[in-house]
């Protein structure tokens, strides 16, 4: 059982969860991951690290409520427990050979670069960052790039805040005028990743990406979370979740994302009683 | 003596049970118990016990169910074997005990597996089992909460040692609890029974941790003066064939997994589980029997695909044979050459027929491709059962561990790795093989642990 230390609410459907779990904090990484399960028969769902603090043994995580379980989860309070917690899992993102880096995140993906941006700022390693999200509501962290990164650029499909257009406008416009920046490191939808590695390879720059594929178990058990980089199947739990974006097969790995989405979309919620379109 | 025919435990028929998950089999009644066991011949030499991994005292049981002293028989399995209500479902009785058996050639085998199943089944509910409170102040980490690791765990804190089980998933049991299916073992009333019983003796448990990420080994070894490896072989070999990554396409440790541990078999679970029409099973193992048994059990037309024959199948005999009772088919001297897709959803396998050549380094024929003979199967779901082999989380993780080409962890006479004080057994060094395999090795390296540091 673990303890909801905090609860903040940042839109309607997105939610930051501090949760107690001392022995996760002790080797977690940026870039690593942890599943849980909120009850005794829940799925086994994966989070990125956003933060993890070895004083209050307490790892961050950013939820979209979007499912049966994640709504399960949003139904907690403060101070109330799940049932399980296990991490830190995957391996941890290896930045060491870039120079300089533009993060990309688009929607719920801004948490897994919100870790990179204030790793890099502690070590004096400043970085660029874009972030991307249908509105400014739906904007994550934006404190955070702003103290952490050289420039921090915001993007919103209705021009609420920022830039009003795609991450992937904005990006191109960067590494335009930009050519010390030699990675880009996106974390978003696949079709937005797909697009961002696109415009990364169009400049000549390397691309990271962090693949939030489906998995059961997270140890390279199952074999659910499989994808082809480079021609090779690889496990994103276990040899993942960050590849090279040039050598991930992202129509592939689309068509993988959906595998659950007829079984999900007819799922009728246990706590509202009502049929959720999940699309 | 009179000859009496082997008896018949009772089982759901066929087609009743090929719809539900209940336990195909329920087992001898005291009387069929009582018949069966007065078939043994009480062998001077025990030929029965000498097929036993772990060295079941068999005619001694025996003897004991023919008197009617049921708990009695139960404690005497209980002296070797402390899973035996598991065993006496999962174990291939055939090739061990029960081969060896005088009445096999003969009118059948005494049914070994059966009699070990009733009487420890009697003791799961009525067994006396005392925490154990002598200490000798040395303790042991176990990685892996499977049959090698309970085996291990059970002989060492009866020894006196502390004993820690560290598990990375929610739950305890390792494949009994992922793996095999429900209706051949029962997860509530038979394997969380056992592991209960086992934690009764005093072993600790830490569920959620993964060694080599939430501890590391260099840790485990600062905390414990010894630690056993026991952590299976659970990662999938998968064909490497075109179309594999196809949605409808699974492992069949993800299928099961969702199915068993994740309960998906259960109309009210959370876990999705894809209702597939036509589901191709290509392997020929327990593993295999048991995907395609649960794929008919949730309304599929199965098929198996194998490409050798059916007498090289490694699965059990009664598991083959339930799966034929059950309506399974199968498609044997079959190899699949590619999947085929629709919009990214799997609709076919297309398979090419094989004959058998000469024997290969496991003894058995090699399937050799019969050119020319492609032909195709419609399949809406295939799952894919061809073996498995160790993680390597936690060889990756302590590069003094070193393992051979397979992936398994190299040990020696011991049971002790290449690291001093780590020990390890079952599938995690043989690869995949059996419960009682696995078992086998976790009671011997508690034996080395406890001469040892004892």
């Amino acid at each position: 059982m673990n303890k909801i230390l905090k609860k903040t609410k940042f839109s309607e459907n997105v939610v930051e969860y501090v949760i107690e779990a001392p022995d996760v904090t002790r080797h977690a990484k940026a870039g690593q991951f942890i599943i849980l399960r909120v009850d005794n028969d829940g799925e086994r769902i994966p989070f990125t690290i956003v933060n993890s603090d070895k004083e209050t043994g307490g790892v961050t995580i950013l939820v979209q409520t979007v499912g049966a379980s994640t709504m399960k989860l949003a139904a907690k309070k403060q101070g109330e427990f799940i049932s399980d917690f296990v991490g830190p899992l995957g391996t941890a993102t290896n930045l060491h050979d870039a120079k300089k880096v533009i993060l990309v995140g688009g929607g719920i993906g801004t948490a897994v670069i919100a870790p990179q941006a204030k790793a890099m700022f502690e070590k004096g390693n400043y970085c660029d960052s874009i972030v991307g999200a249908r509105n400014e509501e739906l904007i994550v962290y934006k404190e955070l790039f702003n103290k952490c990164c050289d420039h921090a650029y915001f993007c919103t499909d209705d021009g609420s805040f920022g830039f009003k257009g795609y991450v992937t406008q904005k990006l191109a416009e960067v590494l335009e005028n930009d050519t010390t920046i030699d990675t880009v490191f996106a974390v978003g939808p696949l079709p937005m990743m797909k697009a961002v590695v696109e415009v990364a390879k169009k400049y000549n720059r390397k691309s990271l990406v962090s693949l939030n594929s489906l998995m059961v178990d997270g140890t390279g058990m199952c074999g659910c979370c499989r994808v082809t980089v480079g021609g090779k199947v690889k496990y994103a739990c276990v040899d993942g979740p960050e590849f090279n974006g040039e050598l991930v097969d992202f129509d592939e790995a689309i068509n993988r994302s959906k595998s659950f989405s007829e079984v999900e979309r007819n799922h009728v919620c246990n706590l509202t009683g009502e049929v959720k379109n999940h699309g | 003596m009179a000859r009496i025919d082997r008896q018949h435990m009772v089982e759901q028929q066929p087609n009743v049970r090929n719809k539900n998950f209940d336990e195909v089999c329920s087992g001898f009644t005291d009387e069929t118990a009582m018949i069966e066991a007065s078939r043994c011949l009480n062998c001077k030499n025990a030929p029965c016990v000498s097929g036993c991994p772990v060295n079941v005292q068999i005619p001694e049981f025996i003897t004991l169910v023919k008197e009617g002293k049921f708990l009695e028989a139960g404690e005497t399995v209980a002296n070797n074997n402390s899973l035996g209500s598991i065993c006496g479902r999962v174990c291939p009785q055939e090739i061990q005990c029960e081969g060896k058996c005088i009445r096999a050639k003969m009118e059948g085998a005494v049914s070994i597996g059966g009699l070990e199943r009733f009487v420890s089944d009697k003791m799961l509910d009525n067994g006396n089992i005392k925490k154990v409170t002598k200490s000798n102040g040395k303790s042991v980490g176990i990685v892996g909460s499977g049959p090698s690791s309970l085996a291990c765990a059970t002989d060492l804190k009866k020894a006196g040692f502390d004993v820690t089980i560290y598990e990375a998933f929610h739950k305890l049991g390792g494949v009994l609890v992922y793996g095999i299916p429900e209706f051949r073992l029962p997860k509530e009333d038979i394997v969380q029974k056992e592991i209960d019983n086992v934690l009764k003796l005093g072993v600790e448990v830490k569920l959620n941790t993964v060694i080599g990420k939430t501890i590391m080994m260099e840790e485990l070894l600062e905390s414990h003066d010894a630690v056993f490896i026991g952590s299976g072989a659970g990662l999938p070999y998968f064909l490497g064939i075109e179309g594999e990554n196809l949605r409808g396409v699974f492992s069949a440790n993800e299928y099961l997994t969702r199915v068993n541990l994740m309960q998906a078999y259960k109309a009210d679970s959370s876990t999705p589980i894809p209702r597939p029409t036509n589901c191709i099973v290509v392997g020929g193992g327990n593993v295999a029997m048991d995907g395609a048994r649960t794929a008919l059990r949730l309304g599929a037309n199965v098929t198996v695909v194998y490409r050798r024959g059916m007498e090289e199948m490694p699965a059990r005999f009664e598991e083959i044979g339930h799966a034929e009772e059950e309506g399974v088919k199968f498609q044997i001297l079959t190899s699949p050459v590619k999947l085929i897709g629709d919009g990214g959803v799997v609709t076919h396998m297309v398979v090419e027929k094989m004959e058998l050549g000469a024997p290969d380094a496991s003894g058995r024929r090699s399937p050799v491709s019969v050119p020319n003979s492609e032909y195709k199967i419609p399949c809406d779901m295939a799952i894919i059962a061809v073996g498995t082999s160790p993680n390597p989380i936690i060889t990756g993780s302590m590069k003094e561990l070193q393992t051979n080409k397979r992936g398994t962890l190299i040990v020696d006479e011991n049971n002790m790795t290449t690291v001093p004080n780590v020990y390890a057994g079952g599938d995690a060094v043989t690869g995949a093989a059996t419960v009682i395999l696995a078992m086998g090795a976790g009671r011997n390296s508690a034996k080395a642990i406890i001469e040892k540091l004892g």
